[in-house]
């Protein structure tokens, strides 16, 4: 059995889409802490330990009375900060009688939860990615669970090449395995840069049908990963030769720790053309879907394997790997501060 | 592009370009040492000791 990434505390994580926290309770485990996450009357979100003092009982099961959260189990009852407000047949509320919270940022259409002391937490530290709720932005978007450790995402995501092969027909092309890369590691940001720039590049049908480009393609891709959760893709298409008409896709992807062996996939696509245009985004949504499912497959396989593989085991690293080796050593640092 | 946090300036940067046509890697540190080879493993090793970069020829290379 192998061992697991370790995680980074004293950090902010993606718990949700803003979209997904309502007037329902939603749970979430991020780093192993089980999270109950709502919205207040006032649009608020909130973030408490999803476990009742009581008997453990999952707050994400119980229901809300206004902005309070009754334990479906035996009542309890809890307000906005965690502190228990009533329980059932007594007029005293142990002093105790309370769940944890956790800091709570919504920046760009996503909810940031602040995992570790909750002193450090300061949500100006919330890489952005203001293109998911832009003006001029069209964004689809999902998440899906993996059952592999965190770093198997992170080394699929810094490592395009792995589209030629695992998603060829989709957005792999011959071309982005066979392009160099140039890396860029910001230690003190906690920030890797992977850039390839195709001039003369096949253009897959993910770029074909949504901007209507016939042809080959000037394709570039700009990765930039704000370690420990946030990467994005600045995706930049053209006609061969050409700079204009200039097609910029963003690939947002959050990559959350949940528990050992367990990651959350959030993911989006957005774009500045065919912004109105419903077809094109169900095709978006329909094929980027497709492709994190074809991540969701290869992965739950390779962790299985791994699982099985003997302590100390190889691996052999080549140059497409330099950026999932500098995201590595940061994750590691930053896991060890 | 993204905005806060990665955008503040002057921070040291480690740049390593794969040179097109070849095999090689050159690593580039913010203090302007640079360094060719052909293993990630060992280039990140390499600019990672900054300051103590190995010289060409040092033991372990």
């Amino acid at each position: 059995m192998t061992a697991h990434s370790a995680f980074a505390r004293n950090q902010w994580y993606v718990a949700a889409w803003s979209a997904e926290v309502g007037g329902d309770l939603l749970g979430r485990t991020v780093l192993g802490e089980p999270i109950a996450l709502y919205r207040t009357g006032e649009g608020r979100a909130v973030a408490l330990a999803d476990r009742c003092v009581h008997r453990r009982f999952p707050l994400s099961r119980s229901r809300l009375d206004g902005d309070k959260v009754v334990c479906g189990y035996h009542g309890f009852t809890y307000d906005t900060t965690g502190t228990c407000v009533f329980v059932p047949g007594q007029k005293r509320v142990p002093r105790t009688a309370r769940v944890g919270s956790f800091p709570v940022a919504e920046v760009d259409s996503l909810v940031w939860v602040w995992i570790g002391d909750r002193d450090a937490a300061d949500p100006a530290a919330i890489p952005r990615a203001p293109h998911l709720a832009g003006e001029g932005w069209t964004t689809v978007s999902g998440m899906e669970p993996v059952d592999c450790d965190f770093g198997l995402l992170v080394d699929n995501l810094m490592d395009l090449s792995h589209e030629t092969y695992l998603h060829g027909g989709h957005i792999g092309t011959p071309e982005v395995a066979e392009t160099p890369i140039t890396t860029e590691v910001d230690e003190e940001a906690g920030v890797v840069r992977v850039s390839r720039h195709m001039q003369d590049a096949e253009c897959p049908p993910f770029y074909a049908r949504s901007t209507g480009i016939e042809g080959r393609i000037r394709r570039r891709q700009d990765i930039e990963y704000f370690a420990p959760c946030l990467y994005l893709l600045h995706s930049r298409i053209s006609p061969a030769g050409q700079d204009a008409p200039l097609f910029e896709t963003e690939i947002t992807y959050a990559i959350t720790p949940s528990a050992p062996g367990r990651v959350y996939d959030f993911w989006a696509v957005s774009r500045n053309f065919a912004v109105g245009d419903p077809e094109v985004s169900g095709f978006l949504r329909d094929a980027n879907h497709t492709v994190v499912m074809q991540d969701v497959d290869a992965l739950n396989v390779l962790q299985r394997c791994l699982d099985t593989e003997t302590e100390g085991y190889q691996e052999l690293s080549i140059n497409i790997d330099t950026g999932g080796l500098a995201a590595r050593r940061i994750l590691a640092r930053l896991a060890a501060q | 592009m993204s905005a806060g946090r990665g955008a503040a300036p002057g921070s040291p940067v480690h740049r390593v370009r794969w040179l097109p046509g070849t095999d090689v890697l050159r690593g580039a540190c913010h203090c302007g040492a640079e360094h060719e080879g052909q293993d990630p493993v060992e280039m990140w090793d390499w600019l990672l000791a900054h300051p103590d970069h190995p010289a060409p020829g040092d033991a372990g290379r």
